[in-house]
């Protein structure tokens, strides 16, 4: 059984003129156990809208989300969510923050605090428990987000292009520590990204979306041998060539979506 | 009244990190209200010499009232004087007042506007809250809200003397209703601007929606709350005053209605001054109670020219 299965899914929004727009069209996608899924894709494809769908945060307009083989319904709390733009609890204490999650889970506040101590130091944040997230730089905010997410232990682990507000240096050494944690609990994953770089690094499968409405363009595995090193493997020939392979398809894809703005710019 | 004055201006972030300089963004924080007005550094010489320039304005505009009416230009039995008003003060304070002592008047007053305040703000805060989060109830509730809002609502203090008597019971109602609608329209709309993916973010971690309300929603509307809370104190004490102007038998409001009764205009300035030192006293404390609640947010770069 799958961990993560998307059956054929279309997503449509209202919209402000009230028409619809379709921001998923057929879109079928399974993850396994264990397995870590990069979807990539230009931006406007449907990426997000992807993982609100197995989240449950949005229901498919049609076709049906599995997760373990249940169907989604409503908002999944066995699976981890990492967002684009920070959503850590600004008013909240770092420390604070990564309890959130097992406390509200129903344990007491002082099993979460030490549980949150020992994942704070997991993130490389042991010293910082008592800062604002105000207080921290961007690399460190999405270090408790992770924490803050991973405390959970879940199955299913959701993250949306969870480094792109990060310089490039960070955002290396933080896809390495991502897959050093990945290891130790091995949820399946689905990591939305429009670097395909950072996608081949981390996946062992990429997922290639068509420019919206977003359907499955093509599915690359990634026979990398693990454990791997973000900064590095990118010099490795076989990385080399399965970028070429893939970006032969992605390309396609960013041109059309590309187009598509300017054209609707000159228009506008 | 509805309306808050947010400043959405840039906000640095400290970096703390070892690592590369970061060039991440910096945290987008719910609408930011004017909070902590920054001290400019080495500023203290600068606010000494501003301070002294502000005294000597209110030094000279009295010197020129006394001047006035010492010249027959200003008729000091319609407007009273300088003097007359220190004198009155002076008495207030060593003889105690036609009503007693001075000290019962402000208690009496005060009591009756931070008892109106507490009560308004956190009625307004629950509803503006429940409103914000249940769709059904501002479904419901909002044409009436939006209609009593329209109304004058002082008028309604006729009512409550009538209704409540001359104790402390319909200034307190008074002030009740002036402070509820600053309130509520503020936590009402702070409810409706918390960011959606904090949200969905307490939901995926485990939130009940009660516990989303608690943990999220309040919080994050408190930067709306607290700039409510500014006018409110404000709203409260006209509350207070004005229920005793209509009837009551204590408070600065009934001593400036006994003044102008005698036609003495330099006691109802000298209780003018009373009720403007507590409003900024009141002002102060708000102040930094807002800066105890807000501690979490970024200090604000450009707060320099907020004004609320
Ligand atoms: N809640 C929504 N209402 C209306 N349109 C939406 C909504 N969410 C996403 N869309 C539209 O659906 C398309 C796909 O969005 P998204 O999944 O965020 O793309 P991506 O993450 O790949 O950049 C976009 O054109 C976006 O404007
Ligand atoms: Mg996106």
């Amino acid at each position: 059984m799958a961990a993560i299965e998307l059956r054929n899914v279309t997503k449509k929004f209202a919209t402000a003129d009230g028409g619809t727009y379709t921001a998923l069209k057929d879109l079928s996608l399974t993850v396994e156990e264990g397995q870590f899924c990069a979807v990539v894709g230009p931006t406007g494809c449907g990426k997000s809208t992807t993982l609100t769908l197995v989240s449950g945060l949005e229901r498919p307009s049609r076709g049906e989300a599995f997760v373990h083989g249940q169907e989604v319904n409503g908002i999944e709390t066995g699976t981890g969510f990492v967002f684009q733009q920070d959503a850590v609890f600004p008013w909240r204490s770092v420390l604070d923050n990564v309890a959130a999650g097992p406390i509200y889970r129903g344990k007491d506040r002082g099993e979460a605090t030490t549980l949150a101590r020992d994942w704070l130091r997991r993130v490389g944040l042991s010293g910082f428990e008592d800062r604002f997230p105000h207080q921290l730089s961007g690399g460190m905010r999405k270090r408790v987000a992770l924490a803050q997410t991973l405390i959970n232990e879940p199955r299913i682990l959701l993250m949306d292009e969870p480094f792109s507000a990060l310089d490039v240096q960070t955002r290396a050494i933080m896809s390495t520590e991502l897959l050093h944690l990945w290891d130790q609990t091995k949820p399946a994953v689905v990591f939305v990204t429009h670097d395909l770089e950072e996608a081949i690094a981390l996946a062992d499968k990429v997922v290639v979306l068509t420019a919206g409405p977003g359907t499955v363009k093509a599915e690359f595995e990634i026979d990398l041998p693990r454990p791997r090193v973000v900064q590095e493997i990118r010099f490795d020939p076989r990385f080399i060539e399965l970028y070429e392979q893939i970006w032969e398809a992605l390309r396609a894809e960013v041109a059309e979506a590309y187009d598509r703005t300017t054209r609707s710019a000159v228009a506008s | 009244m509805n309306d808050v004055s947010s400043i959405h201006g840039a906000q640095d972030s400290t970096t703390f990190d070892a690592m590369a300089a970061q060039a991440g963004p910096t945290p987008v924080n719910p609408a930011g209200v004017a909070s902590a007005r920054r001290r400019a550094p080495r500023g203290t010489r600068r606010r000494l010499t501003l301070a002294g320039v502000r005294l000597g304005i209110v030094a000279v505009a009295l010197a020129l009232w006394q001047l006035c009416v010492h010249a027959k230009i200003v008729d000091p039995f319609f407007w009273g004087e300088p003097k007359g008003v220190w004198q009155t003060l002076i008495d207030w304070f060593t003889v105690g007042t036609s009503q007693g002592s001075l000290g019962q008047q402000v208690i009496i007053t005060l009591e009756e506007a931070v008892m109106g305040f507490v009560i308004g703000s956190i009625l307004g805060i629950v509803c503006g809250i429940a409103l914000g989060r249940v769709a059904v109830l501002s479904e419901i509730f909002g044409p009436f809200l939006k209609a009593a809002n329209s109304i004058p609502r002082i008028i309604l203090g006729s009512i409550f003397t009538v209704a409540f008597g001359f104790g402390i019971q319909s200034k307190v109602i008074l002030a009740v209703v002036l402070v509820f609608f600053g309130v509520f329209f503020n936590a009402y709309q702070g409810s409706r601007e918390v960011d959606r993916n904090l949200i969905a973010n307490a939901r995926l971690l485990g939130a009940s929606r009660w516990q989303v309300t608690r943990d999220v929603v309040l919080p994050s509307a408190f930067t709306w709350i607290l700039a409510s809370l500014h006018i409110s104190f404000g709203f409260a004490l006209i509350g207070a005053l004005v229920g005793e102007i209509l009837g009551a038998n204590q408070g600065l409001g009934l001593l400036i209605r006994s003044s102008q009764n005698n036609f003495d205009m330099n006691g109802v300035l000298a209780g003018m001054v009373l009720v403007a030192v507590i409003a900024l006293t009141a002002e102060g404390l708000i102040t930094l109670l807002e800066r105890r609640l807000l501690r979490w947010r970024p200090p604000q770069t450009h707060g320099g020219a907020a004004v609320q």
